[in-house]
């Protein structure tokens, strides 16, 4: 099971420099998105942080940035545009998006391409907030942290959503009963090549979600984002599993779950609640409850 | 050619259908929708080898179809309203990626109150997105133009979306004898092999569409968006002269009726000019000389035409079925920048009529003759057929029901 090192194409479908932030891993997932792909591939990419950092012509494949909640509505006509025209046959058509662009504003639209059936890979990299524009909270900000719309302050720290409530991307869109979805972490560039692979295998829609955490906007020191993109999922705040015609797999199981803290202690955006017992009480309770409720059972 | 007795929906549907238009995506909106059904019909029975695009929303239909474009296909939407507000950031878009998108829209006016007749907020609102907007007043016009449109955005000087706005229900759903082109005619007329002359999405040869244009070169580029707009008019001409070999029909993109020396001048758009003509004809039959301009192209705006065809006019009323809120009709201004620094300048004066759907009869025609036939004297706007228009206005409704 999985992919070997030696198995990963060599050819680099970014040039070299872009935009992005010192230490940023999205960049590093999209690279590895396309290798999956490969050079037949044409990139759709909704506004958000990659947009901006792929400007001035860093892909080497087809580019169109459109709008913040369009992506999907894009590709679709592409896709019918090509079937149309038979030129849909070996070309990949990904689109690549934020979670603000996800989970909030692009919601309908991504919903309405799945429902059509059209052919496409969606890719979300989610790092938890609108981080092109300085860092707010998106549907997706996960209980207690802070962002710029969400400070900390006198009477509320952090965002105070009811932790139970949630935007669970891959299980809105698995209920659309989409063939393939799967959420992966950028610190398993192995595993995201692969669950790219099976999406793209996938005649109609198919979606990957990718956990990218932001050392900008969480404030992690560049050398510690991948440690801490691990830590999500080695204390399962990040849980990796697919989902193929219905049957949920755990891709990476976690024995010996560490606590909460040692994935929250390296992020500025939590440093109020390493000093506050009880808000860390309840963001470990809430990442244990979904854990045991969701997890359970699964092979 | 063929003769057949059919509504603007379908006088629509039948030329998306002759265009061999390759994917349609559209939401369904009061007065647009029959347009989509027939073309969905059109599909399902394998006449017309298109994608239709049953989308989630009006803004994620002309997504879809710039998405097509951004591709090389032949794209078609349809819309009003609602619809188009909804629209509003990816109008914007479609014309700043130079996609020729066709959309048909049925006018229907703007809500709250809700209100589903015709009036020509929806496309008028915009006016400045960079999109040709084409007028038509017949049901064969909407036929005639939907086809004029295709060939006209997709030119390789143009490279903009075009809009073919007919009155919702006045033309949507009235039906009247339409005279139909061969399908040959129209394959000789729009190539399909003409849709785009640009790059296009292509991993054969990967370019990167959308990108950011610092403020160094926005001008620059914006300047060329606007050029290939306001100097598509002979591009139209042209196309509108291929159809008059082809059909018979003769169009300008301003008509002219009347005597050449004509005082009053009455000018608009859409189905109300038609109504306007015939109240002309009335008042020509009982010795008072009216002439009317119908502006088919609204965008790219015939100013030099209209300055030829007022060039007698002593005043010229503007008929707005529309209302820039706080100012004037929306035709209104460009009509008075026109002829501002014209070499005869006559009055303009601007009557806001048959807003909402408010039927608008000859009497409605002969009420803004009777208001606007001795030029300006203090007022620029009327509103001919709203109640509680300014004190002196003997013509409003309400002093008439009062009265």
């Amino acid at each position: 099971m999985g992919i070997k090192l030696g198995d990963v194409p060599k050819k680099e479908l970014l040039h070299n420099g872009n935009l992005a932030c010192a230490g940023c891993p999205e960049t590093l997932g999209f690279r590895h998105v396309l290798k999956a792909l490969g050079p037949n591939t044409i990139v759709v990419n909704q506004t958000g942080c990659l947009a901006v950092v792929m400007q001035m012509g860093v892909p080497k494949v087809p580019h169109f940035h459109v709008l913040f909640e369009n992506a999907a509505a894009v590709v679709s006509g592409i896709d019918d545009a090509l079937k149309v025209m038979d030129k849909r046959e070996g070309v990949n058509l990904l689109v690549v998006a934020g979670d603000g662009g996800t989970a909030d504003i692009g919601l309908a639209a991504l919903s309405g391409a799945i429902e059509r059936n059209q052919d496409f890979i969606y890719v979300c990299f989610d790092n938890e907030s609108y981080m092109n524009t300085g860092g707010q909270r998106s549907g997706t900000t996960p209980f207690g942290a802070r962002t710029s719309t969400t400070p900390v302050g006198k009477e509320v720290r952090g965002e105070n959503r009811v932790p139970a409530l949630r935007k669970d991307l891959v299980e809105i869109i698995a209920a659309h009963n989409i063939p393939y979805a799967a959420s992966t972490s950028i610190a398993y560039p192995m595993d995201l090549i692969e669950r790219v692979q099976k999406a793209a295998a996938v005649r109609g829609p198919s979606y990957v979600h990718c956990h990218s955490p932001c050392p900008t906007g969480w404030g992690i020191d560049t050398k510690d984002v991948v440690t801490v993109a691990r830590l999500a999922v080695r204390t399962g705040c990040v849980l990796m599993y697919e989902v193929e015609n219905g049957q949920r797999r755990l891709t990476k199981r976690i024995s010996n779950r560490k606590p909460v803290a040692e994935y929250l202690a390296h992020q500025a955006r939590f440093r109020h609640a390493m000093a506050d017992e009880a808000l860390l009480a309840d963001i470990q309770r809430g990442v244990d409850e979904r854990y045991t409720a969701v997890a359970a059972g699964w092979a | 050619m063929s003769t057949t007795f059919i509504n603007g929906n379908m006088a629509c549907a039948l030329a998306v259908k002759q265009a061999r238009v390759q994917v349609v995506a559209a939401y369904p909106i009061t007065p647009q929708t029959h347009t989509v059904e027939y073309l969905a019909q059109f599909v399902n029975d394998g006449e017309l080898d298109a994608r239709l695009v049953k989308v989630e929303s009006e803004h994620s239909a002309l997504s879809a179809c710039a998405g097509a474009a951004a591709v090389g296909a032949r794209t078609f939407t349809a819309s009003c309203s609602q619809g188009l507000a909804l629209m509003a950031e990816v109008i914007y878009f479609t014309s700043g990626m130079r996609f020729p998108v066709v959309m048909g829209v049925a006018n229907r006016t703007l809500s709250v109150p809700v209100n589903i007749w015709a009036d020509h907020q929806d496309t008028l609102v915009n006016r400045d997105a960079g999109w040709l907007q084409l007028y038509a007043s017949t049901v064969q016009e909407v036929y005639d133009l939907v086809l004029c449109a295709f060939r006209v955005a997709e030119h390789e000087d143009v490279n903009l979306p075009c809009i073919v706005a007919y009155d919702g229900f006045i033309l949507s759903h009235a039906s009247e004898p339409v005279s139909l082109l061969s399908q040959a005619a129209v394959d000789a007329f729009l190539p399909l092999a003409g849709v785009t002359s640009r790059p296009t999405l292509d991993p054969a040869n990967p370019i990167q569409m959308g990108e950011v244009l610092f403020p160094e070169w926005y001008p620059d580029n914006e300047l060329k968006k606007h050029r290939a707009l306001a100097d598509c008019g002979p591009v139209l001409a042209r196309a509108f002269a291929d159809l008059e070999e082809t059909s018979g029909r003769a169009y300008g993109l301003i008509d002219r009726w009347g005597d050449d020396d004509a005082e009053v001048v009455l000018l608009g758009l859409g189905s109300m000019m038609e109504t306007a003509r015939w109240t002309a004809e009335h008042l020509g039959e009982h010795g008072e000389s009216v002439a009317v301009i119908n502006v088919r192209s609204f965008r790219p705006f015939p100013e030099q035409a209209i300055v030829q065809a007022t060039r007698n006019a002593r005043v010229v009323l503007v008929l707005d079925r529309d209302i820039g809120y706080g100012t004037a009709g929306m035709v209104y201004p460009d009509v008075t920048r026109a002829l501002y620094h014209a070499d005869h300048r006559p009055d303009v004066l601007n009557f806001i009529i048959g807003t909402g759907g408010k039927d608008i009869t000859p009497e409605t025609i002969e009420r803004c003759i009777a208001l606007g036939r001795d030029g300006f004297s203090g007022q620029t706007v009327f509103w001919p057929d709203a109640r509680g228009a300014e004190e002196g206005l003997a013509w409003t409704a309400a002093s008439e029901e009062a009265g």
